[in-house]
């Protein structure tokens, strides 16, 4: 076991190391310098500027030694945009909020989810099946963006129960984790709905049933079971799906997250703070599908580690 | 046809065909100009002759979602065969050609499953928007690289489909019977077992073009993909929010578009169950 976490953790920071050399790969190759937005720069200003950033090195130097920065002290240098701040200064204070508005997205996600996908398999066929299992279609269909400008509309002019934007408050983060949530949630059902049905029809559930257990019995102690173990696999690309779509997210709901800073830093040709929120992302979402393989391991040991 | 009696897929085919056919045929239909408004008509609310209401520039959205749909669907379609390609590739590759290349292909598969690619995108198109005028030089436009882009991160489901189905195929009798006849490996793979793989290919080609058409209208919508003045879905909706405000409650900004691109996606899903179904009978039908 120690080994293999051992061995996850290798091929994480391998991973780690190849993003962050593709990153700097393309970024330098693009033509514009992050300070070429910059009116009329004095000559000697922008060469104290560049040598800062090291931007008068050879790459080979420049690759070195940033690449010694980030992976053995941990240091991801000054953003170019924000030039008193660091990178790692300006992700301890994005990634809470936006780490606050994913797991509050993953809830959500779970709390319909789940229950709603378990009542659909054991409503098979009825009435409520086919209500649901049609409204995970039409969730998984509306894209994030589209639920949330509609949620905005709904709860925010038309009843004005929920401010639009900004971040102080519980109330804040409503809105926003129901538009990451419920796309999200929409999944989880229709897998549970599936997993739990597969289940029901396998053999060990019908000698429950022949035994004479109660059919709440049968579906809650063993179907459930065997059923959830579909639903961990998918909470590595519902941490993807969150990330991806605290993007859009953020944005509608002027979210000071990482994502906004992400994108606006692409945009601004800011080399160190792209790299490192991309790292950050690269290794989270990893770390997570470590996580979620060894807790599969764990429910079901028939499952190899790979 | 079977497809036609599966109830969700022939849904599916009635709403798609009239959707791309209005898209197709919209610069010869009697509509107004997508790209000219009337200033005077800013923001009209849909009734009249304005069927889906005006947008801030008092264009006619109609006209507009029509557009928008014929080149999100453009581009879902382009971006959907450049990742059907590659995946083909990868997994008749993988399939076919023993056991290292196929474990060494299909761990790469399994390392990029586990990768955010949508931040990799927008790495990728913000660099290249930045050689955009050598790019447009050698006659690339920013449509033809969004799709490349996408297409090229949305292959790993097709070529994972594909190198099963190759697996699969390779042990039968039929195969046996064409090696034994003296055809070389690849005449093999390309007369034999992809033609025998296209069930699973077309299936998995279902599943991609509403994942493409997806990370279009996402990154139109951060501004990284389409941009104004050519019209998609995803733009359309990001205009929709940024008119949205508590003075002006213009619902139908959002709701056309945003209905459309629903449509669409729910459509190619249940188009794709429908042929999992017609085709594949294997999964899942049987044991219920």
């Amino acid at each position: 076991m120690l080994l293999l976490i051992a061995q996850k953790l290798a091929s994480i920071a391998l991973l780690l190391v190849v993003v962050f050399s593709a990153s700097f790969g393309l970024m330098r190759l693009a033509p514009g310098g992050p300070f070429d937005s910059e009116r009329d720069l004095p000559p000697d200003i922008r060469q104290a500027i560049e040598a800062r950033f090291e931007l008068d090195q050879p790459l080979h130097r420049q690759y070195l030694s940033y690449l010694a920065d980030v992976f053995l002290r941990f240091d991801l240098r000054p953003s170019f945009s924000y030039r008193d701040v660091s990178v790692n200064q300006i992700i301890a204070e994005t990634f809470p909020r936006s780490a606050a508005l994913g797991s509050a997205a993953l809830l959500v996600a779970l709390l319909f989810g789940l229950p709603a996908g378990v009542l659909a398999a054991a409503r098979k066929g009825a009435a409520a099946d086919l209500l649901l299992s049609a409204s995970f279609a039409l969730g998984l269909a509306i894209p994030n963006f589209v639920l949330a400008t509609l949620l905005i509309l709904l709860f925010c002019f038309v009843l004005p129960w929920f401010p639009v934007a900004g971040f102080e408050s519980l109330r804040h983060l409503v809105l926003p984790a129901l538009a990451l949530g419920i796309p999200i949630g929409a999944g989880l059902a229709r897998l549970t709905r599936a997993s739990v049905l597969e289940a029901l029809a396998s053999p060990f559930v019908r000698t429950a049933r022949a035994k004479g257990l109660a059919p709440r019995a049968v579906l809650t102690r063993h179907a459930l079971r065997a059923g959830l173990v579909p639903v961990v696999t998918f909470l590595g690309p519902a941490a993807a799906a969150v990330l991806t779509g605290s993007l859009v997210i953020e944005k509608i709901f002027a979210i000071p997250g990482m994502g906004t800073f992400f994108v606006s830093s692409v945009m601004n040709r800011d080399y160190t703070l792209a790299t490192g929120v991309l790292l950050l992302y690269f290794g989270l979402v990893a770390v997570l599908n470590a996580l979620v393989d060894i807790c599969l391991h764990l429910l079901d040991p028939r499952v190899e580690l790979k | 046809m079977k497809l036609w009696r599966h109830r969700g897929a022939r849904a599916a085919l009635l709403i798609l065909g009239v959707m791309g056919l209005l898209a197709l045929l919209a610069p010869w239909l009697p509509l107004a100009d997508p790209g000219a408004g009337e200033l005077s008509d800013q923001l009209q609310a849909p009734r009249g002759l304005h069927w889906f209401g005006t947008d801030t520039l008092g264009r006619d959205l109609f006209a507009r979602t029509l557009s928008g749909i014929r080149s999100s669907l453009f581009i879902g379609l382009l971006g959907a065969l450049v990742s059907l390609v590659i995946g083909v590739l990868v997994g008749a590759l993988a399939g076919f050609s023993g056991r290292l290349v196929d474990s060494l292909l299909m761990r790469l598969v399994d390392v990029l499953y586990g990768i955010p690619f949508i931040c990799l995108v927008i790495f990728l198109l913000a660099v290249l928007r930045d050689h955009e005028p050598v790019l447009r030089a050698h006659g690339i436009t920013r449509e033809t690289v969004l799709y490349t882009v996408v297409g090229a991160t949305t292959w790993l489901t097709m070529a994972r489909l594909v190198r099963n189905e190759v697996v699969r195929l390779r042990g039968q009798p039929f195969v046996e019977a064409a090696r034994a006849q003296g055809l070389t490996g690849s005449r093999i793979l390309i007369r034999h077992l992809l033609p025998n793989a296209l069930g699973v290919i077309v299936v998995a080609l279902t599943m991609t073009i509403p994942s493409v058409l997806l990370y279009e209208a996402f990154l139109s919508f951060l501004g990284l993909g389409i941009e104004p003045p050519g019209v998609s879905l995803g733009l359309l909706a990001a205009e929709g929010v940024e008119a949205l405000g508590p003075l002006h409650l213009s619902w139908w900004l959002i709701v056309f578009p945003g209905g459309a691109l629903a449509l669409l996606l729910l459509s190619f899903s249940l188009l794709g169950d429908g042929l999992r179904d017609v085709l594949d009978p294997r999964d899942g039908r049987f044991l219920e």
